[in-house]
């Protein structure tokens, strides 16, 4: 922090491994930043990640993207906040990526202290605060039940700037969280500091996604903020793009439900009263956000399950008769498979569909075209409670499919062109998510441990 | 005309696994008002669009940024049995598609 009361932070990118050009984060270096942030985690790519322990960007591009940052942020003294490592920040996922700190650090021969924060909850506690009523859906997510908690294979809370502030105040250089809101990674410091914490999360919310306020926009760039007593300013690292009053409000619009508020655990940060100005070319400045702080302190969960595993085919339709009567091919080929394996499943374990692309494979059969199109494209999905089971499955509903008959069959040899032998893929486990709701909390930091070693 | 052919970016995306967020971005003050006021983009309409309850839909006007947010229960949880868009990105229809 400058002796103004100035902090200026750097996000890497939109997330960790999406990549970013070299030079952009020399030039952010040049400017002298108190902090290095990136995000690396999201639910956006769907529950198998959280659920199976997974990441959805390759190890190797997040070494990538990591070791320039961790080497500078070590060589100048500054730290480094990742948010959400390993994609989801459940413990195989922050063990993972721990692991690759500490072989980067090796590698590079760099020493420092390092914070782990573990984002997991015990299903026990979610089962006590299901118990007290202590626990709300959030974002249209069902309601929860004791069955949801017990099934899932991973609980995750999303921490708030605490545990952060907690790691950084302990002399960590490096701080590894697990699952992290977004905006906490790039407010902490600001907070900690004594700065405004509805200027900080709001900054911390544009800046977790790297340069997507800027124009042109993109989540694989480096962006500079800088936050003082009375405002923020944001500027994309890298000459070519350029941050508008515009841009910049906008963003603000993105993956939100509302455009004028979002919400974290420190409370409500209000966006009504925002002012966005150009200052320059390519940098605006931020005043009038907002932070109401919240009444009932509360944490967002998330929890996935395992709900079967799958195997898909994929085939072209051509023929316009066979497209015409594709229902009527769908509901015989659910009938055979379902009697042929009768003696090993009930009908309701077995899940098989047709997606119908170029007819209404997105949107669903609400939205059906007049016309049959020239050709469609057919994935037979099936989900099964074993991997064996819905390779039986899918082999006898591709078998069905090829030779079932309709009226007015004229394609008697078979209705469908696979593009590949074998035509069938095994697509491992599927998971929902059964868990995406508010715990309140008396103490929501209570939850996490920041965890020190020397690297 | 419609509504996709009058905006300049009408995007959805998911905002969590079980909301589905559009924006509709208009090109002027005057359209953005105008569409409004046309009441094309009235909770009850887009609700019997997405086959969601009335009460379950959002719109949230932005003039500042020219846009109209809209969020809206998903039918099916991301990634869950029966999804057809993990990340909610391609459901701007059949919103789009309405004449406005």
């Amino acid at each position: 922090m400058s002796a103004t009361g100035r902090l200026r932070l750097v996000a890497l990118n939109g997330l960790l491994g999406y990549g970013y050009p070299r030079e952009s984060l020399e030039l952010a270096l040049a400017m002298e930043p108190d902090l290095i942030g990136v995000d690396a985690g999201s639910t956006d790519p769907g529950p198998y990640y959280l659920g199976a322990g997974e990441s959805f960007v390759s190890d190797a591009q997040v070494a990538r993207d990591l070791e320039p940052a961790l080497r500078a942020a070590v060589e100048r003294g500054i730290p480094l906040v990742v948010g959400t490592a390993g994609g989801s920040g459940a413990r195989p996922h922050l063990q993972r990526f721990v692991a690759m700190v500490r072989e980067l650090a090796a590698g590079a021969g760099l020493r420092f202290r390092m914070a782990t924060i573990p984002a997991d909850v015990p299903a026990e506690a979610v089962l006590e605060a299901l118990g007290e009523r202590r626990i709300a859906p959030a974002g249209n997510a069902p309601t929860l039940t004791a069955q949801d908690v017990r099934a899932c294979t991973h609980i995750v809370a999303q921490m708030g700037t605490g545990p952060l502030a907690r790691a950084l105040d302990a002399g960590a250089q490096v701080v590894i969280a697990g699952r992290c809101c977004d905006a906490a990674i790039f407010a902490a410091e600001p907070i900690r500091r004594g700065l405004d914490p509805g200027l900080a999360l709001h900054l911390g919310k544009i800046m977790e996604c790297g340069t997507l306020c800027a124009r042109p926009a993109g989540a694989n760039d480096v962006l500079v903020g800088t936050i003082d007593a009375d405002g923020f300013e944001i500027v994309p690292a890298n000459p070519e793009r350029r941050c508008t009053p515009e841009s910049v409000a906008a963003h603000s619009l993105y993956e939100q439900p509302d455009p004028t508020r979002f919400v974290e655990p420190e409370g409500t940060v209000e966006l009504a009263d925002c002012e966005f100005e150009a200052v320059g070319e390519r940098t605006v400045r931020v005043r009038g956000s907002r932070l109401v702080p919240a009444a009932q302190p509360a944490l967002k969960l998330e929890g996935a399950r395992l709900i079967g595993q799958r195997a898909i085919t994929i085939a072209g339709v051509r023929d316009p008769g066979t497209i015409l009567h594709l229902d009527e091919i769908e509901a015989a080929v659910r009938e055979t498979v379902t009697c042929a394996l009768a003696d090993a499943l009930a009908p309701e374990q077995l899940s098989l569909r047709f997606l119908r692309y170029g007819l209404d494979g997105v949107t669903g059969p609400c939205v059906a075209p007049l016309e049959p199109p020239r050709e469609i494209g057919l994935v037979i999905d099936v989900v099964a409670p074993s991997q064996e089971l819905a390779d039986r499955a899918l082999k006898l509903a591709r078998a069905t499919a090829l030779h079932q008959h309709f009226d007015g069959r004229r394609t008697t040899a078979g209705n469908l062109a696979f593009p590949f032998s074998p035509s069938d893929f095994s697509g491992g486990p599927v998971y929902e998510f059964a868990v995406y709701h508010l715990m309140h909390i008396a103490d929501p930091d209570s939850l996490f441990a920041v965890e020190i070693e020397e690297v | 005309m419609r509504l996709y052919d009058l905006a300049t970016v009408i995007r959805s995306k998911n905002a969590g696994p079980f909301t589905l967020t559009i924006d509709v971005v208009l090109p002027d003050v005057t359209t953005f008002r105008r569409v409004l006021a046309a009441g094309g983009l009235a909770p009850e309409r887009i609700a019997a669009l997405y086959d969601v309850a009335p009460g379950a839909v959002r719109v949230v006007p932005f003039e500042r940024v020219l846009t109209v947010k809209v969020a809206l229960p998903r039918q099916v949880g991301s990634g869950a049995l029966g999804d057809r868009d993990v990340y909610g990105c391609q459901q701007h229809f059949p919103l789009a598609g309405v004449e406005v």
